[in-house]
């Protein structure tokens, strides 16, 4: 990023965190967490200790951060190294991203940037410029992307309730700021289990490593079988729905289960794994120590806003977490792929010179499509 | 504080308090090998840790009224003799079958139907001893989610994972038989650390025979260990991946630097594997290496097991990986 770009997203910022404290606290138990963050183009700052929102807002006034970080966990010293800190507690966090779900049309909201020559262009295999085959992948997600994203996030939500019986009120949701969301679960008995447990808790969640067994498939007298029914709780009930489809195909697809075999019945769990296993990203949730982007902070991966939900069907990201002003910016967009941001289309733009809202053109310099004039 | 009758004694010996037990009973630890009537003890205490070593369950006799204190006499002499022993196989083996011998009595406590009082006690010994809230709910026990991982996690077998538990209402519901197999570890840890924490006597008159034997039947276990320096799938394919030039994730490149480093290689030996990699810059992976193998850090990494590469889609399984449950095990053959 050239030193243009850093004055426009700095001064875009800044005005941004000036105009909107309101949006942005530390959260609960502020003295027992470690903050981090990040300038652009410079390293990141973490172990530090805030204690209230002035002093959070004081830095975000002096040091114009590209992103700014609060652990989930609770220590006795946040200051102080890792392994000085003395873990507490930690939120049960997880996060959903679109870029995991495979969503089909992802490809046609693609281009790739070439990490040699920096050249910008559609989706292939080596840069037309300089032919490097040293190319990163640029995504502008799409509504299909956030509906995908979404439809994980009620799913996860309903396992947190009915499974893990988490009050609904303990749940939070926020938009990540880029392409997914942070589920955070407070105040529950999970808080105090370590990286071990959440691992299986993410296999849980994901459907992972499920064995026949665990639904009433035996190895050998495979007379006495009896597969999961609709009404049960739990995995039991939800894989009867995705096998059999309705209550009266039950016994037709049993039958057919059984005569697959052990191993036809294991390959079937792994594929039910990918239907119905929830897709969140297990290294998030399993690491205790991790610091996560702030809520009410923007996102330097594209200038949005990390932005909690309160109704998922109705939340629009690209209107409802876009908060960078309005006024006119002149850049030279070189963004092969049509997106839009407060309900505007902008795009497709070949190396040209365009005067866009100020929100549109920091959410193409961040996500590396467009430079400050 | 669980209060025990000698019928219960008998079941969890580990819960007695050995000086005092044998005090009560007008006792020395010295009369046991010098009394022509108590010798036999010895001599079934001895039979105790032998069983054990086999991996075994030594039978108790429950028949009379009489026979109950011999029965708890053999385990405490059994203690005395694995201190004066000082094998670390022996206790290890030892305090294994007792806990397995006391998950069959726990078991049958937690499913007596006649009387509620057996049922209450280990549920209470699971309390006390294990912090393990166990609730019975029909045939089922239920215990919370939360409590029951901090167990299960102990378990390497696929059953015990969470997702092949019923799960209901923040609880996992449980057999007799899995709520008792779930703190053996416990168990055997709790047995364990008594006798590793007793006092070891001076060697008692009618004793050293016995422990003769028993440091003779330690030298059975003694294992050596060959290694092949072939490496797992999972470390070949990472390297395929780096070979090709392609992308391999964070927890990949982690995995790898903490399987060589743990392999012995130098930071120096590693780094040039990265060279291939999309985004390689030396300095930034001399930098992370020597920080995963310690120079820099105040930690040094370990390899991550199997059960975690399998979750970040890093494992490749084989058949010559079975009954490993890290990366670093592979090719390890005891001879």
């Amino acid at each position: 990023m050239n030193d243009k770009d850093i004055a426009l997203l700095e001064e875009s910022f800044k005005k941004f965190y000036f105009d909107n404290f309101n949006l942005i606290h530390v959260p609960e138990n502020p003295s027992q967490r470690e903050f981090g963050f990040q300038r652009f183009n410079s390293k990141m700052s973490r172990h530090i200790s805030l204690k209230s929102d002035k002093e959070l807002h004081l830095l975000l006034m002096e040091k114009t951060p590209s992103d700014v970080y609060c652990s989930n966990a609770c220590y006795s010293f946040p200051n102080l190294p890792m392994n000085e800190k003395d873990w507490k507690n930690a939120e049960l966090i997880f996060d959903i991203d679109a870029k995991d779900l495979d969503v089909s049309n992802r490809d046609e909201h693609s281009c790739v940037r070439c990490t040699e020559c920096n050249e910008i262009a559609s989706l292939q295999q080596s840069c037309p410029k300089c032919k490097s085959s040293k190319l990163s992948k640029i995504t502008l997600s799409c509504n299909d992307c956030i509906i995908a994203a979404k439809d994980q996030v009620k799913r996860l939500n309903q396992i947190l309730v009915d499974d893990f019986d988490i009050n609904q009120k303990s749940i939070e949701v926020f938009f990540s700021g880029n392409e997914g969301f942070h589920i955070y679960v407070n105040n529950s008995d999970f808080q105090l289990v370590g990286a071990k447990e959440r691992a299986e808790i993410v296999d849980y969640i994901m459907f992972r490593g499920a064995i026949p067994e665990t639904f009433g498939f035996k190895k050998i007298n495979q007379q006495k079988i009896t597969l999961p029914d609709f009404s049960e709780s739990g995995w039991h009930g939800r894989l009867s729905k995705t096998l059999y489809g309705s209550k009266s195909k039950r016994p037709e697809i049993s039958k057919k289960i059984i005569s697959s075999g052990y191993t036809g019945f294991q390959k079937q769990l792994d594929i039910a794994k990918n239907q119905i296993g929830v897709r969140i990203d297990p290294n998030v949730t399993v690491d205790t120590h991790r610091i996560f982007r702030l809520p009410g902070s923007l996102n330097s991966k594209s200038g949005l806003t990390k932005i909690l939900v309160n109704d998922i069907d109705k939340f629009d990201p690209y209107v409802d977490a876009c908060f960078i002003d309005a006024d006119n910016v002149e850049v030279i967009a070189n963004c092969p792929i049509q997106f839009s941001l407060k309900n505007k289309k902008f795009g497709p733009y070949h190396h040209e010179i365009i005067s866009v809202q100020k929100y549109a053109a920091v959410y193409m310099i961040c996500k590396g499509i467009a430079n400050h004039t | 504080m669980i209060n025990l009758g000698t019928d219960e004694i008998v079941k969890y010996p580990f819960l007695a308090e050995a000086g005092k037990y044998l005090s009560d009973k007008g006792f020395s630890l010295n009369q046991f090998g010098t009394d022509p009537d108590l010798k036999r003890i010895v001599s079934m205490a001895f039979d105790r840790i032998k069983v054990a070593s086999d991996g075994r369950i030594y039978k108790s006799n429950l028949s009379t009224n009489d026979s109950l204190p011999m029965e708890v006499f053999s385990f405490l002499i059994a203690v005395i003799l694995l201190k004066l022993t000082g094998m670390h196989t022996l206790i290890r083996r030892f305090s294994l079958a007792e806990a397995r011998r006391s998950e069959r009595f726990l078991e049958r406590d937690l499913s007596n139907y006649k009387d509620k009082t057996k049922e209450q006690l280990a549920l209470q010994i699971m309390h006390e001893l294990f912090s393990i809230t166990i609730k019975k709910q029909d045939d089922d026990f239920i215990i919370p989610i939360s409590n029951y991982l901090k167990h299960s996690i102990n378990f390497h077998e696929r059953e015990w994972k969470l997702i092949n538990r019923k799960v209901n209402s923040g609880n996992v519901l449980l057999t007799s038989h899995e709520t008792v197999r779930l703190v053996r570890k416990e168990i055997d840890l709790y047995i364990s650390s008594k006798i590793h924490s007793s006092k070891t006597p001076e060697m008692i008159e009618g004793f050293q025979e016995y422990v003769d034997k028993l440091r003779i039947l330690a030298k059975k276990f003694e294992v050596k260990i060959v290694e092949s320096s072939e490496h797992p799938p999972c470390i070949k394919h990472a390297i395929e991946v780096l070979e090709k030039g392609e992308n391999l994730s964070h927890s990949g490149r982690f995995m790898l630097a903490t399987f060589l480093l743990a392999k012995g290689q130098q930071v120096e030996q590693i780094a040039p594997l990265f060279k291939n990699a999309p985004d390689y810059n030396e300095k930034v992976t001399l930098y992370q290496l020597n920080h995963l193998s310690g120079k820099t850090s105040t930690t040094s990494y370990n390899c991550p097991s199997c059960e975690k590469l399998k979750s970040q889609n890093l494992c490749f399984a084989v058949p010559e990986c079975d009954n490993i449950i890290n990366p670093i095990q592979f090719g390890r053959k005891r001879v």
